[in-house]
């Protein structure tokens, strides 16, 4: 059983000029132990589904499919089933962290709550010793746990989102851009830090980053979304090396492997910008910004096929293979 | 492979990172905490406003059109002695006055032309009625004004925002005189044949001895109306500011961090957002103390309570320049005063001011 | 100015064209504004009880004649109910209330609309000075802002009045500009910062404007719309004061304003004879207006800075 499983998902934001449909159709599946990268720009549509997991989409998005964790429908589930479930099963490292954590209680305290609010028996010595504990998992000293948010750095509060989002030892975790504000050679060191915990622990994990070389060398599967879809989906190092997918190949190639010959001689940016949620073009959403578009895309409905060995694109012109 | 491209993977060893920089945590550099500069900082912009106060106070009055003797008294009987003390003290060179002044700003060369006492004696026998009503006004107004405030921001555009907010603005909008006076003939006076209830005025019935039990009751009977009204109109500015700082407060995205950490809507409502809102609504009650002497001064003559809100109008209606003096001498200091203490205090329970 | 009188030539014609694309789009940045506007319901339910009071203020010569509220020329009987005759009854001296309301409005408006414009000047000049200039003279407006902020305002603003000598409404107006403009200052001043970080300043620096230049034509500009927000906002808070300053007995009892008329009722026992008529309906109107000023101010505030949502 996958530990997390998103079938036929659709989310609709309900607004007084009209419903948008944020996400259309995803599937996505997460088994324990693996992890899986979500790619995509900006108002793709990729928090809003990874959101669906615990359920944190305001009010005025409808949700439909399934949304299964560990077997079970987070969807279906009754208000105090999913206050339990939720950071206990599947926990979130929220990007920014400045903002994630509460500006005036001592980060201890913070990832202590977690801990206090799903295991009433502990005690509060005992909750002090684990936050401690966490801490240093991290890379932290445990006196970190004494300070405010403020008084850490970019870096440190990121780390500590992790301890965080470890503390009540969930099945999964969602990283929601973890590194996206921090410079480069932090971004390197906290992604270390994730990777090595999850893959110690054994968790299933979703990545959430607008960049590909990012996802590429920390996750096993890759799903690049564009307006609200997955247009490819497959194993990262293929899907980022070949893609199948012309936005795939852009979105690669926007973040450039330094060293690698093959982004000196193509520099690539994609024109344009990504339709408006609600707004997206005919037949093949990305045909207007493609680079290889033909009249058929604009005409032809497209949907995710198989296009290699456990790999899918809904490119009309990805490699077709018998399914 | 590059070497870049090594970094990027996640086979390479963990860089370890050094000690975390908890350079906030470091002393300054006058060997002082971050707190102590910050308290430093604040009186010592609270005793510059001091000064401008003593400035303005001290020199508004030297500019008085005509005589300033003629001002001073209105043709009452001043004592001879007391007249050439202040004709000699008006003819030393300003600044000789002002550092006089300085020394004992609440010690005026004459006395009060209204009620022949020292402005002194008579300003601060009146401080304690004040604080009795406006204090139990701003205690009673804040606790409902914040209740207020809270479940209308909460909720917002739900039934009870709407109603709330709109009585609250119309509050806002009100002469708290006004109602004052509203009150007294509906509850005091009565109207279209219903009889009033409550005390027209005063702090209490004549001939009442205020240390009895008995007398303590008569002056709470007594601060029924005036206390109605300062509430009433304090409360919509408080509950205004607290819905405003909790809706600021509610697009914060730890809240979100809360609800994924499994608390209830009652639980993040209650540790994490009405707390935080909680701070600016403090300081902005502190800050707005100004107001608060406002209504003290109206709303104390429109309900002849005895305090120095009605001293001021009395001073006013003469006028009784010394007085005035005085009374505006210390309000400004006593408002300067709540000022650094929000200040203080706001260090005190928000640890990013500190540093 | 120069360029219009200057013969027909490229010079003279390109920045004529740039001043009329600068007032077109200014109209169309109006028209826009107002669009917003139609749609805030409090904000047009408060543009209508102001268009209301305004139009009763210009008429009031005509609707009541002078001799109505003059004391000594009143038909009425002395603090006679509302009735047929009288609508809202009279008042001590005989005076229709109705009428004395409807003189009340010119006064009270005027000096509230007075007032606030001697505060939003000195506001928005010390606001925008304290934010460009950035050395001693910047700090030193600042520190006269925060004093000015903290001190209590009715205090001081009785002692100035006395000093300036009472009974007049033009002490009022000078009383409340210059004791109401620093929470103008400061927030002018922080929109000022903001203004100053952005790139067509630099721009214009590095092109030699002078400082007057700078102020003049791109900060001020882009603070308007958040001085005209808070224009409205400061006209309530300024009758409000107007209304208290009148009932201290600083007004003008030739010519009462609401806040006047309160006073003569309190003064001469309306309260303890029970006269409702007397009291009640000038507090009305203060609330009326008083509301209609704070709901267009909030309606503008939310489309200047929509960020302030449903605050």
């Amino acid at each position: 059983m996958a530990t997390l499983e998103l079938e036929d998902v659709s989310v609709t934001y309900r607004s007084t000029e009209g419903d948008v449909p944020a996400v259309r159709g995803v599937s996505l599946s997460v088994d324990a132990g693996r992890s899986l990268g979500l790619a995509g720009e900006s108002g793709s549509g990729k928090t809003t589904v990874t959101s669906t997991v615990l359920r944190l989409l305001p009010k005025s998005a409808s949700v439909t499919g399934r949304v299964l964790l560990d077997g079970e429908d987070v969807l279906t589930m009754k208000w105090g089933r999913l206050r339990a479930v939720r950071w206990a099963s599947a926990s979130v490292v929220f990007q920014g962290a400045m903002h994630a954590m509460n500006p005036v209680q001592r980060v201890g305290h913070q990832i202590a709550e977690p801990i206090r609010l799903h295991e009433r028996s502990v005690s509060e010595s005992t909750a002090r010793a684990r936050v401690g504990d966490l801490l240093e998992q991290v890379g932290l000293p445990s006196r970190v746990a004494q300070s405010y948010p403020h008084q850490l750095s970019g870096g440190q509060k990121q780390r500590v989102m992790i301890a965080m989002a470890l503390a009540c030892g969930p099945h999964l975790i969602v990283a929601d851009e973890p590194t996206t504000a921090l410079d480069v050679m932090v971004q390197q060191q906290v992604l270390d830090v994730l990777t090595e915990r999850v893959r110690d622990l054994g968790l299933a994990m979703v990545f959430i980053s607008h960049d590909l070389s990012v996802l590429a060398s920390t996750c096993d599967d890759l799903a690049v979304m564009y307006a609200g879809q997955v247009v490819e989906q497959g194993p990262s190092n293929q899907v980022f090396d070949d893609a199948h997918h012309p936005y795939s190949h852009a979105l690669g190639g926007a973040y450039p492997r330094i060293g690698d010959r093959r982004f000196r001689y193509a520099p690539s940016g994609l024109p344009g910008d990504p339709p408006f949620p609600g707004e997206a073009p005919s037949g093949c959403a990305f045909h207007p910004r493609c680079p290889e578009a033909r009249d058929v895309c604009a005409t032809t409905e497209v949907e995710l096929r198989p296009s290699g060995d456990r790999r899918w694109s809904s490119c009309l012109f990805a490699p077709e293979v018998d399914a | 492979m590059s070497l870049i491209q090594d970094v990027a993977g996640s086979g390479g060893p963990d860089p370890v990172p050094g000690p975390p920089p908890l350079s906030r945590r470091q002393k300054g550099s006058k060997g002082l905490s971050p707190g102590a500069r910050f308290a430093l900082r604040k009186t010592g912009a609270a005793l510059g406003t001091l000064l401008f106060v003593l400035v303005v106070n001290f020199f508004l009055f030297r500019m008085l059109p005509g005589d300033p003797i003629g001002m001073y008294t209105r043709g009452r009987n001043v004592p001879a002695e007391q007249l050439a003390a202040l004709r000699a003290e008006l003819d030393r060179p300003v600044l000789e006055q002002f550092l006089t002044y300085l020394r004992n700003p609440f010690s005026s060369t004459i006395d009060s032309a209204q009620f022949n006492r020292p402005v002194w004696e008579l300003v601060t026998e009146r401080i304690w009625p004040t604080l009795l009503l406006v204090g139990t006004a701003i205690v009673l107004a804040s606790i409902i004004g914040v209740w207020i405030g809270i479940k209308a921001g909460w909720r917002r555009g739900k039934a009870f925002d709407k109603v709330s907010t709109g009585v609250t603005l119309t509050l806002y909008s009100m002469p708290e005189f006004w109602l004052g006076m509203i009150l007294l003939i509906v509850f005091g006076v009565g109207v279209l044949g219903l009889p009033g209830i409550f005390p027209i005025g005063g702090i209490s019935s004549p001939g009442t001895d205020t240390s009895s039990l008995a007398g303590w009751l008569d002056v709470a009977w007594h601060m029924v109306l005036p206390v109605a009204t300062l509430t009433l109109v304090y409360l919509a500015e408080y509950a205004l500011v607290m819905r405003s700082s909790l809706v600021d407060e509610m697009d914060e995205d730890y809240l979100t961090t809360a609800r994924a950490k499994g608390l209830s809507d009652k639980f993040v409502r209650r540790r994490h957002a009405v707390p935080n809102a909680l701070l600016p609504t403090i300081t902005l009650i502190f800050l707005n103390l100004g107001f608060t002497v406002s209504g003290a001064i109206t709303v104390e003559t429109v309900f002849s309570w005895p305090g120095l809100g009605l001293l001021s109008y009395e001073a006013l209606r003469g006028p009784d320049v010394a007085l005035l003096q005085a009374i505006f001498l210390l309000f400004s200091i006593g408002v300067v005063l709540a000022n650094l203490v929000a200040d203080l205090l706001y260090a005190l329970i928000d640890p990013r001011v500190r540093s | 100015m120069s360029s219009d009188q200057q013969t027909p030539g490229g010079r003279a014609a390109q920045p004529q064209g740039r001043r009329a694309i600068a007032r077109a789009r200014r109209r169309e940045a109006l028209g826009r504004g107002w669009r917003q506007f139609r749609t805030h319901r409090a904000g047009m339910a408060g543009l209508g009880i102001l268009v209301f009071f305004a139009v009763v203020a210009l008429l009031a010569p005509v609707l009541f004649p002078p001799d109505t509220i003059s004391v000594t020329r009143a038909t009425g009987e002395l603090l006679d109910p509302p009735s047929g005759q009288y609508w809202l009854g009279t008042d001590d001296a005989g005076r229709s209330m109705l009428a004395l309301l409807a003189w009340g409005a010119r006064v009270s408006l005027t000096v509230g609309i007075a007032a606030t414009l001697i505060s939003m000047v000195i506001g928005t000049s010390v606001g925008i000075a304290s934010g460009h200039y950035r050395g001693l003279g910047g700090a030193a407006l600042q520190r006269l802002t925060d004093w000015v902020l903290v001190i209590p305002f009715l205090p001081l603003a009785i002692v100035l009045a006395t000093v300036l000598g009472g009974g007049s409404p033009v002490t009022i107006i000078i009383v409340i500009g210059v004791t109401s403009w620093a929470g103008t200052a400061r927030l002018i001043r922080a929109q000022t910062l903001s203004v100053e970080g952005r790139p067509y300043l630099e721009r214009s620096r590095a092109l030699g404007s002078g400082n007057w230049h700078q102020m003049t034509r791109h900060v001020l500009p882009n603070v308007f719309p958040l001085v005209l927000a808070n224009t409205t906002l400061t006209v309530a808070i300024a009758i409000l004061s107007e209304t208290t300053l009148s009932f201290l007995g600083l007004g003008d009892p030739l010519r009462p304003s609401w806040g006047a008329t309160l006073d003569q009722a309190f003064s001469n026992g309306a309260v303890s004879a029970g006269a409702w008529w007397y009291i009640g309906p000038p507090g009305l109107c203060v609330v009326l207006v008083v509301l209609s000023f704070t709901m267009i101010g909030r309606a503008l505030e939310q489309i200047v800075n929509p960020r302030l949502g449903g605050r």
